[in-house]
């Protein structure tokens, strides 16, 4: 294993179900620093020149691997921009695992700022799961900006699971796509902000060729006096199909603005968006109160199964 | 002799709301007692008060005045959650959907413990579902209405509690749920042990089931008896409707 202290093995655990060292390609990065890196024969990781990320190139027709890049910031104070570029060859259908877990117990601010880009070869298959994850009793914030870059080519697939429950100070995720004939993305975002929080969510994505489709998902939870903003474009250029949909829970204090917009450049685009936005229902607490559950516990069932 | 147990006891309960400036009794002066052992069909005809008594028992209304006892216990103070850990359970005359919460775990929460996918699928079987194919469904609003009920009732057996209401188990199902619906209560009234069934319904077909019929009308119990007392003069009117009726 790796010469990680408790807190990073627990944080490591959080975003990406790490135990052990993961089998495939993987590279770890905390506080900062290369943490551990291991290639294959078709998964190739190397740095930046200029140190400000790395690049992962994948061969084409590589089958059944994954690549892990976790993160892990656990030191006060500290605040980075980090580029990870991702080359993905013809016919691939590979697993991608990323995250950032932050462990702040000290006074200053940490900061992880993610830019990660994706080109995917055509017909080419994707998973990308990324979860973000906080934690610490210092003064200083966690914060999260990450932002995701994809450009699919023709026939390819990808699809993304994103996961932020716990802990984020503040976040503010933009995510691009750019479709090309028959690609396919299917986004499903979780999101959970609790005590003062802010989360800002934006996609934009860009049906570019003809039967690329597009299904952006977003499920959401503030709490307290969190506040949420939520902004979804799909655009359609070409005979094309969208959907995206916010659906969120709120609760004390909480904020949500949801702005599902969509935008048709060409008739045959088929686009729709759907949000709503409300408390947990009366009869949905008291069905599970009339299992024995007292009314924290139903809500928090009720939470687990919404953002699942 | 084995001593009958009384499960359930409701003294002089009234019940009222504000309705346009004005109070409006939904039920006066109620009182009943419910014996161990028992599947009690409560019917009458709408707006009799049917709904609000079974909600009364669970907790969901309280009584503007009253008590309720369970078991020999004053319940009246109780909540939702204090009755059904002491051994109430509810069936919803809409039951109500959720978004990411799915069968098995529904089922889980009823038992109120760790569940084997086999477990789950038996209490599945027993209303008629395959439990391959439902088990891990949301309840959602892709489950029509026959589904959710069935599922519904699938709660109650997993809670395995003393006392089960159902509140109009038939509203919203199709005429072909319906019919299992019937078989299912004939098995739980051949299986009742320790623990009794009071269901709310206008169904002829359930009413025949039922140890006694109590007939509610205008907020009191007009008639308690068995089937041969009660339900011939029920039959033809709303109180007692046959299955082709709900097809009119």
């Amino acid at each position: 294993m790796l010469n990680l202290d408790d807190i990073q093995k627990a944080m490591l655990e959080e975003v990406a179900d790490i135990s052990d060292v993961p089998q495939g390609a993987y590279n770890f990065r905390v506080n900062s620093k290369l943490a551990g890196r291991h290639t294959t024969d078709r998964i190739d990781i190397s740095s930046k020149p200029d140190g400000s990320g790395i690049d992962i190139f994948i061969k084409p027709g590589t089958k059944g691997e994954s690549v892990h890049i976790p993160v892990v910031v656990s030191a006060s104070g500290i605040k980075e921009t980090v580029y990870n570029d991702f080359y993905i060859g013809d016919d691939c259908d590979v697993v991608i695992v990323a995250g950032c877990g932050i462990h702040n117990c000290g006074e200053h601010d940490s900061q992880h700022d993610g830019i990660h880009r994706f080109y995917v070869g055509k017909n080419s298959k994707i998973k990308y799961v990324e979860k973000h994850y906080g934690e610490g009793d210092g003064n200083g914030k966690r914060i999260l900006n990450p932002q995701t870059e994809v450009y699919m080519e023709d026939g390819s697939s990808m699809e993304m699971e994103m996961e932020q429950i716990k802990g984020v100070d503040s976040t503010e995720r933009t995510t691009i796509a750019e479709l090309k004939a028959g690609a396919k993305l299917v986004v499903k975002e979780r999101l959970m902000t609790h005590g003062s929080q802010t989360a800002v969510s934006g996609y934009k994505v860009s049906l570019n060729g003809e039967g690329s489709t597009a299904d952006v998902v977003s499920r959401s939870v503030a709490r307290d006096t969190s506040s949420q903003t939520f902004n979804a474009c799909i655009a359609g250029n070409a005979p094309c199909s969208g959907h995206t949909e916010c659906d969120s829970i709120i609760m004390d204090s909480g904020k949500i603005l949801a702005i599902p917009s969509l935008e048709a450049n060409n008739v045959d685009a088929m686009l729709v968006h759907e949000a709503a936005i409300g408390k947990i229902a009366g009869d949905q607490l008291i069905k599970l109160m009339t299992l024995g559950l007292t009314e924290a516990q139903a809500e928090e069932q009720i939470i687990k199964g919404f953002l699942r | 002799m084995k001593s009958v147990k009384k499960m359930l006891e409701l003294k002089n309960i009234c019940f009222s709301v504000e309705e346009s400036g004005k109070r409006k009794e939904i039920l006066r002066d109620l009182s009943l007692k419910i014996d161990n052992g028992k599947f009690i069909v409560i019917t009458g005809p709408n707006g009799s008060g049917k709904s609000t008594l079974a909600r009364l028992i669970m907790g969901i209304e309280k009584p503007t005045s009253g008590q309720i006892f369970f078991e020999g216990e004053d319940v009246t103070a109780l909540s939702i959650t204090e009755r059904a850990q002491k051994g109430i359970s509810f069936a919803f005359q809409q039951p109500v959907r959720f978004k990411g919460i799915r069968v098995i775990d529904l089922l889980k929460l009823s038992a109120g413990k760790e569940l084997g996918v086999g477990d789950a699928c038996a209490y599945l079987s027993e209303v008629g579902l395959c439990a391959r194919d439902y088990i891990n469904r949301e309840i959602n609003s892709s489950l029509s209405g026959g589904e959710l009920k069935r599922i519904e009732i699938a709660t109650l057996l997993a809670r395995k509690t003393k006392l089960s209401v159902f509140d109009e188990p038939e509203a919203g199902i199709d005429l072909w749920s319906f019919q299992n619906l019937i078989r299912i209560f004939e098995k739980m009234r051949s299986e009742i042990r320790d623990s009794s069934i009071v269901i709310i319904s206008h169904q002829e077909r359930i009413l025949r089931i039922a140890d006694e019929i109590l007939l509610l009308s205008e907020g009191t119990i007009k008639k308690r008896g068995s089937v041969n007392d009660v339900l011939p003069e029920l039959i033809g009117t709303t109180a007692a409707v046959d299955a082709c009726d709900r097809l009119r």
